[in-house]
């Protein structure tokens, strides 16, 4: 997983985490059908925290613990 | 189909050279395409809503996988978009509208706040820094006061102690990091048209060591590129203990809202 998480763009490498801090708390914000709520965002973060949790649990069992 | 499709948007932007998107896909690999209203452009590419809807954007934002791959794929349009006009606003990912006349109609409304921030943002590029602080050169603890006592005392007084005097060189260090992120950004701001903190990364995410103190987005005029490239090796290289890291070029993603100046503190 962190190796997506640290996939390479084709044309410009960029590391995902740079991107997310942007395109989720940036960029103008027009009430379209569908937009992102904060509420939308806060469940990204949720996810993310989610994998960072699941990552250290799985290098922990990995560890031999 | 038409029903069940919508129209994400990526950018608007003014003076757009409509050949330099030829042949541009987006998210889920639609050709990108243009709607116009008196001088805005924005860009647009069809999604299907049983993927894109409200209901199943709101699953799908918790498939990380899914959501880097639209994520960069919202980016490399908003990238080009960039390149190909005098001024692009980039969108907060994932708006999507139902037709064509609603982004007209959005554009309409929204035109005082767009021109507002198509002036902002002409001539200017959006730069990012982090910084990253190593807590033990900044706690730059006297090592008399981690040896502990000698001689008397017991062991349990000598771990009390050296577990004092380790609470105390990590607060020092995190005062040292705080204050020193905070000269960054204030060097760094006075550079730039405008300045933006965001919350700092978890290292986990990253994968970098150290604590990310700052985590800035610097607009700045292309003409003092150059100057904030230079203060960030200056900088890099005055402060002990801090690593900085410079990225961008980006699209003005943190100076594209309405709330710009007001300054967003790390959470």
């Amino acid at each position: 997983m962190s190796a997506e998480l640290e996939a390479a763009a084709p044309e410009r490498r960029i590391a995902l985490v740079d991107l997310l801090d942007r395109v989720l708390a940036g960029g103008v914000v027009l009430s379209g059908e569908v937009t992102l709520s904060i509420a939308d965002v806060d469940l990204v973060h949720v996810s993310l925290r989610a994998l960072i949790t699941s990552a250290s649990t799985l290098e922990r069992s990995l560890s031999g613990e | 189909m038409a029903d069940t499709s919508g129209g994400w948007l990526y950018a608007v932007a003014r003076e757009l050279d409509t050949d330099a998107l030829a042949g541009l896909r987006g998210v889920a690999g639609a050709p990108v395409y243009v709607v116009r209203d008196a001088g805005l452009a924005a860009v647009v590419s069809a999604v299907d809503l049983a993927e894109f809807g409200a209901e199943p954007l709101r699953r799908n934002l918790e498939d990380l996988d899914w959501l880097a791959v639209t994520a960069r794929a919202h980016d490399a349009v908003v990238t080009t978009v960039g390149a190909a006009a005098q001024a692009a606003v980039p969108l907060r990912l994932a708006t999507v509208c139902l037709g064509d006349d609603r982004v007209r109609d959005l554009l309409a409304r929204r035109r005082p706040d767009l021109e507002s921030a198509l002036a902002l943002l002409t001539g200017r590029t959006e730069w990012g820094v982090k910084a990253y602080a190593d807590p033990e050169a900044l706690a730059s603890v006297n090592p008399a006061d981690t040896a502990g006592p000698s001689g008397k005392g017991g062991a349990g007084t000598a771990y009390l102690l050296r577990r004092k005097a380790q609470l105390s060189a990590r607060e020092k260090a995190e005062r040292n990091a705080a204050a020193h992120a905070d000269r960054l950004h204030g060097e760094l701001a006075a550079l730039a048209t405008a300045a933006r903190r965001h919350p700092p990364q978890d290292p986990k995410l990253s994968g970098r060591k150290g604590w990310n103190v700052l985590n800035g987005a610097y607009l700045v005029d292309d003409a003092k590129a150059d100057e904030l490239a230079a203060a960030v090796d200056r900088l890099g290289a005055e402060l002990e203990g801090v690593r900085l890291e410079l990225t961008g070029p980006w699209p003005a993603y943190s100076f594209a809202g309405i709330e710009q100046g007001a300054e967003q503190e790390p959470r």
